[in-house]
């Protein structure tokens, strides 16, 4: 009898696939079950954002954040606008950080909504994209009360806020969040105890602290391996140093480990959010400085000199001095940070995204290491890619 | 108290050539035949993730690439940038032997600017397509931009309306 | 079509056992029971109020897809039932977002690999036109690649947005004089 061999099998998990959260195409090398290689391919949503902000103005450049990280998309606004504002060394007003804080930590509740219904959904629990999407519309309805879109807002101003709250913003919320324990506890009686749940996410994708470290990964990645890194403890953006938060830890760094760290973190978003509104000042929502931000409209009637400013802001842009900067904050999946150079014109000279998912998506061989093929879907949501992230 | 980016500038000694400071952030630039030694120094002394590892093309300005590596250490928090300045053509040491997590993002510099990287175990393109020419962020690559059909006029692209001012106090 | 009464409760349609046998009641039981129509209505009757998506989300506007197909907005009630994950299984494509340079070729495949008759709808400025984006990066409109039907604008198009569109496409196909390609 001639020699038996063996040969590994190659597939391609192409890009157009129900389970990968997007246009990620992985290569996979198995062994019957046994993944023996994971070869993630990415750059099928390259959009070219940081060169199409080089082209703009620095207001123009406020549409371009929502639309790389397209379910946080107040955290995006948020990062952006923090770096400018941080070039220009100025602090946008107490009442607009405490309402930007409020949006992005509703933000936050709306993306782990997501990313619950859509692990869920890849392992067949198909009802709870449904509980869960019906609760990010309620989310979505109040972002839409404030700055009239449900997705890619453009509400933020460099400086502060387009324009105030609507009345019945803070009770509209408050009768949301009252909501939201019951809710939550519906959803972990569902999973968190469900024997095929636990079968398939326990012990599954595990990434060690070191290796997590290694890879650069940040967020729930991090944290659910045992690290405690939260730019909103280490680095305090925005406010959040006002507020008295937990940021949860696991243990194990499976893939459990990290479900258990977002659905804590969607209770502590809403701790926060309850007592930011609970202290929210009054005042203006957008610095009153003139060569940052445009005069309100009732003063065009009366000065020729707001006249020219806003001919100016809006025709040339604002002129940060030259220098670079590094601004982050937290979004659902890791640290977002926004590093921005300028040589003192009107243009950004590079702005560097530096995103989440990208660095998170490196660690992907390494959880996947001699795993099964049933795996691979399970490791995928539990990173929480957005491939706009990825790719930008 | 010492600041952790004071302590790494005593313990790099000479090999930091300058530093660059603006709003209370610290960048260091590095000589670039000491830069793995300085990574591996910072990294030794506890800013264990390396957070971002980007590039700026400073065309027509010389040398023409900055190189930034943006570390952080996660007990005490900390940040601390280091620069490299690169020639066009020059290449950079590769950071992989440091940090596996600097993979991707050598290559995603060396995708869009061109800059390679000695050592790296697989430098080949990752955003772009495999077979793409050029390298799109440098300064030298247009947008290519198309554009509105009109008939009968072309209109100007948005990166022509939209004025460029010069660079006021640089 | 003439709309004559039904029959009485408890007759049967027809004792006849040959057209020479039937009755009055049988004539009349049959014109109520019997519409005429062409093949061309029924055919695009049946297709456009069961238009199966592929899934194909590319971007952001993927989100107000998938909220189009939640409960709030609730696609199925129009026929898609079912989001089919193989393209063969689908005869309508969505596409959903930006196409990049690198994705192009895998639009085009995965169009080619659904069977006739197929349809495609452009949802959201970045499948129509390029969006906000006109750069190196994209391919300035889906339509560059593949017959588009329908564009919905917006960025993203609100979910009420699809739906309308969607309504468009089912008024298209209901055209019986229209042959694509």
């Amino acid at each position: 009898m001639s020699q038996l061999t063996k040969e590994t099998l190659v597939l391609n998990m192409g890009p157009q696939h129900p389970a990968t959260h997007g246009v990620l195409r992985l290569i996979l090398e198995l062994e019957g079950e046994v993944i023996l290689g994971v070869e993630p391919v990415i750059g099928y949503l390259h959009t070219g954002f940081e060169k199409e902000m080089e082209t703009r103005t620095y207001h123009q450049n406020i549409v371009f954040p929502p639309r790389i990280e397209y379910l946080a998309t107040f955290i995006e606004e948020q990062a952006y606008v923090l770096a400018v504002e941080k070039l220009l060394g100025i602090t946008a007003p107490k009442r607009a950080e405490v309402i930007r804080l409020i949006l992005a930590e509703l933000s936050r509740i709306a993306s782990h909504l997501v990313y619950l219904g859509t692990a869920a959904i890849d392992l067949n629990v198909t009802s709870l994209l449904m509980y869960c999407f019906r609760d990010r519309e309620e989310i979505l309805d109040i972002f839409e009360m404030v700055s009239g879109q449900r997705m890619m807002h453009g509400y933020f101003r460099i400086g502060g806020l387009q324009w105030d709250l609507p009345e019945g913003f803070a009770e509209r919320v408050q009768r949301f969040l009252e909501d939201v324990p019951r809710r939550l506890d519906e959803y972990e009686a569902l999973l968190t105890d469900n024997l095929i749940w636990r079968k398939r996410t326990e012990g599954v994708a595990v990434l060690s602290a070191e290796d997590a470290i290694r890879y650069g990964c940040t967020g729930p990645v991090l944290r659910g391996s045992g690290v405690s890194y939260d730019v909103r403890k280490a680095f305090p953006y925005g406010g959040y140093a006002d507020y008295s938060f937990d940021v949860p830890l696991g243990t194990n760094g499976d893939a459990f480990d990290r479900y258990r760290v977002r659905m804590e973190e969607m209770r502590q978003s809403r701790r926060i959010i309850l007592q930011a509104l609970q202290g929210l000042p009054g005042g203006p929502v957008l610095v009153d400085d003139r060569k940052v931000a445009l005069p309100p409209r009732r003063e065009l009637v009366r000065s020729m000199e707001a006249v020219i400013h806003q001919f100016k802001l809006v025709s040339e842009g604002i002129h940060p001095p030259a220098g670079e900067v590094y601004a982050a904050v937290e979004s659902p999946r890791g640290e977002k940070g926004y590093y921005i150079v300028s040589d003192g014109s009107n243009r950004p000279v590079r702005v560097r995204v530096r995103s989440a998912s990208f660095n998170n998506l490196q660690a992907l061989p390494v959880m996947l290491h001699r795993g099964t093929v049933g795996d691979v879907v399970v490791a995928i949501a539990s990173i929480d890619i957005v491939l706009g992230d990825v790719d930008r | 108290m010492t600041r952790p980016e004071d302590v790494l500038v005593q313990r790099l000694g000479e090999a930091v050539v300058g530093q660059i400071r603006f709003r209370d952030e610290v960048t260091l630039v590095v000589a670039r035949e000491r830069i793995l030694q300085a990574l591996e120094a910072a990294r030794d002394m506890g800013f264990r993730l390396l957070t971002d590892l980007t590039a700026v093309d400073r065309h027509p300005a010389q040398p023409r690439f900055d190189v930034v590596y943006l570390l952080t250490s996660v007990e005490p928090p900390a940040w601390v940038r280091l620069m490299v300045h690169l020639a066009a053509d020059q290449t950079a040491p590769s950071a992989t032997s440091l940090w596996p997590g600097a993979n991707w993002l050598e290559r995603e510099v060396f995708d869009l600017f061109g800059i390679r990287f000695d050592g790296h175990p697989d430098l080949r393109r990752i955003l772009m397509p495999d077979d793409w020419e050029g390298h799109p962020l440098r300064k030298d690559y247009p947008l290519v931009e198309e554009p509105v059909e009109f008939r009968g006029h072309t209109p100007k692209v948005p990166s022509q309306i939209i004025p460029t001012s010069k660079p006021r106090h640089a | 079509m003439a709309v004559t009464p039904p029959p009485e409760r408890g007759t049967l349609v027809s004792r006849a056992r040959s057209p020479a046998e039937a009755t009055e009641a049988d004539l009349r039981a049959l014109e109520s029971n019997i519409l005429t129509t062409t093949v061309d209505r029924v055919v695009s009757w049946a297709r456009r109020n069961s238009l199966w998506p592929a899934q194909f989300g590319l971007a952001c506007c993927a989100i107000e897809m998938i909220a189009t197909a939640q409960a709030r907005f609730d696609i199925a009630r129009f026929g898609s039932e079912a989001f089919r994950a193989s393209p063969r299984q689908a005869d309508l494509m969505i596409v959903s977002g930006r196409v990049s340079q690198k994705m192009a070729p895998v639009v085009k495949h995965i169009y080619e690999q659904m069977l006739d008759p197929k349809w495609v709808i452009a949802m959201g400025d970045c499948a129509s036109c390029g969006g906000v984006f006109n750069n190196y990066a994209l391919v300035q409109g889906v339509d560059k690649l593949i017959p588009v039907d329908v564009y919905v604008a917006g960025c993203p198009p609100r979910p009420e947005a699809l739906l309308y569109g969607f309504l468009k496409l089912q008024e298209l196909i209901a055209q019986p004089g229209r042959r694509r390609r």
